[in-house]
């Protein structure tokens, strides 16, 4: 039979002709157990539907063990212009993942001439996922949440993962990450049906500041400094990061809402 | 045993000159053309699907003539190139220099050294700031490879194109035209096709955008036929 070429995918082509540029390559033969530890984790994703499409935020903290690694880091990555992924877990891995799995869509888009469809990219996301398990066992755990616009159905979708590339389609919301079971009770409270855009960035906020107020490893609004989660919004016209201005209004009203109410738990 | 017959350098090197040569005469012209808004691609070309004009990277685009089997695989080694090389070094160290010279290189190689050259003719542009930093670099079959200003003609009966083209600019500034203008010319001299809305259908037109609508990183962008029936039947 005649060799087909190495087809539409980036990563298959990296995996044949530069697997040394793979994420986590070259840390693969260490016996990192005690690694694990040492390199800076991303926490708390949330991802919620609306009438239109779908939210996704992320805190802004990376801790290493009791130590915070970064105030400003970002897990939310738009990954082409009708999808979002949020990565939760060793954030050097997460974040090469991302970037990855950015080239990887748009690699497909140039080579076909058409955008995968949100299901086709949800499971490359998940093979990327299930190649990063040998990393995974060491401690080194990634675990993304995706969400995006399908434009063959009309509506938003979220998908969520395990680390063996296990997929599972999620309804009205989700979280990811140590601070989750907080952002998730809360989601579970604030989420209504047929949210607007801007309702759904709320949630998105409060969900986060939820998980930031029991979670140590999950940052809250940092008004100090002036960082403030990141949110996307994804609807058919594509994906939209929130701007820094609108989070920040939004971050100091729920701060005054809950000090006014002057509940302690 | 039979012998080989004796063909001198010069004789083999002409005769698969000749023979690429007429390979991309067979085929419909392309135009490429650097104005205010950015850099047209315009191809004769009444497939919807088999293309001749592709995206490579953020700023840099990609053009063709002849056959298709092979500049689609040049293309798509195009595209590897410049992902792999975007995603381990940066997005801002791929350049269309850089892939030029990888073209020029292999087509090169095989024009010496396979048995058939490439039947091939390519244009690897990179969108700069204005039109006066864009840079188009035009690629032949044997790997020769040069640096046009403004414009690149390439494939059918190129030298009537060309002559009807630069009687279109004669005494007009192309670098200031708008991209609707550079399509509207370019239906007017490719033969195949006529000034109307209707032949919209018969065009491949893609635009490397000097700024783009979305705000994205990525510049190129395919036009759909009615968009080019507007572009064209604004002419009128």
């Amino acid at each position: 039979m005649i060799e087909l070429g190495p087809g539409p995918s980036f990563v298959e082509y990296l995996n044949r002709d530069r697997p040394d540029l793979l994420p986590g390559a070259p840390i693969q033969s260490q016996g990192a157990s005690g690694a694990a530890g040492q390199v800076p984790h991303g926490t708390t994703i949330v991802a919620l539907s609306y009438a239109e499409g779908i939210v996704m935020a992320g805190d802004r903290r990376a801790t290493m063990g009791n130590v915070i690694a970064s105030r400003r880091i970002e897990k939310v990555f738009e990954t082409d212009r009708f999808s979002v992924v949020g990565i939760a877990g060793a954030a050097g891995v997460a974040i090469d993942i991302a970037k990855l799995f950015r080239v990887e869509l748009e690699h497909y888009e140039k080579i076909e001439g058409t955008r995968l469809s949100l299901d086709g990219k949800a499971n490359r996301l998940a093979s990327m996922i299930r190649a990063n398990l040998t990393l995974a066992m060491q401690g080194m755990s990634v675990i993304p949440l995706f969400a995006g616009y399908d434009t063959l159905a009309g509506t938003g979708r979220i998908f969520s993962f395990d680390i063996t590339g296990g997929l599972y389609e999620e309804v009205e919301h989700h979280s990811v990450g140590s601070g989750s079971p907080y952002a998730r009770g809360a989601l579970k409270k604030l989420w209504q049906p047929d949210m607007d855009a801007t309702a759904a960035v709320r949630v998105a906020v409060e969900a986060l500041y939820d998980a930031a107020d029991d979670d140590s490893a999950t940052g809250g609004p940092d008004a100090v400094r002036k960082l403030w989660p990141v949110v996307y919004a994804v609807d058919s016209h594509g994906a939209r990061r929130v701007e820094d201005a609108i989070l920040a209004e939004m971050a100091r009203s729920i701060i005054a809402t809950r000090t006014d109410d002057g509940k302690e738990a | 045993m039979s012998a080989q017959y004796y063909v001198s350098p010069e004789q083999l090197m002409k005769d698969r000159a000749d023979f690429a040569r007429k390979g991309i005469a067979r085929g419909r012209a392309v135009i490429v053309a650097s104005c205010a808004d950015g850099i047209a691609l315009i191809a004769e070309n009444p497939s919807g699907s088999l293309h001749k004009i592709g995206e490579i990277y953020d700023r840099i685009a990609f053009a063709a003539v002849g056959k298709y089997n092979e500049f689609e695989s040049l293309r798509q080694a195009g595209v590897r190139y410049a992902d792999t090389r975007g995603y381990s070094y940066s997005r801002h160290d791929v350049t269309g220099r850089g892939l030029a010279s990888v073209y020029a290189q292999s087509l090169g190689a095989v024009f010496t050294a396979e048995a058939k050259p490439f039947e091939v003719e390519l244009a690897v542009l990179e969108l700069g700031e204005t039109p006066a930093l864009d840079t188009l670099f035009s690629l032949n079959f044997d790997g020769s490879i040069a640096e046009q200003p403004g414009h690149i003609i390439m494939g059918g009966d190129t030298p009537a194109i060309r002559e009807a083209w630069n009687g279109y600019w004669a005494g007009k500034d192309l670098a200031a035209a708008g991209t609707d203008e550079v399509i509207r010319a370019a239906a007017l001299v490719l033969p195949g096709v006529g000034e109307g809305s209707e032949d919209a259908r018969l065009l491949e037109v893609a635009v490397l955008e000097r700024v783009t609508s979305s705000g994205s990183h990525r510049h190129f962008r395919r036009l759909d036929t009615p968009t080019i029936a507007r572009f064209l039947g604004a002419g009128k």
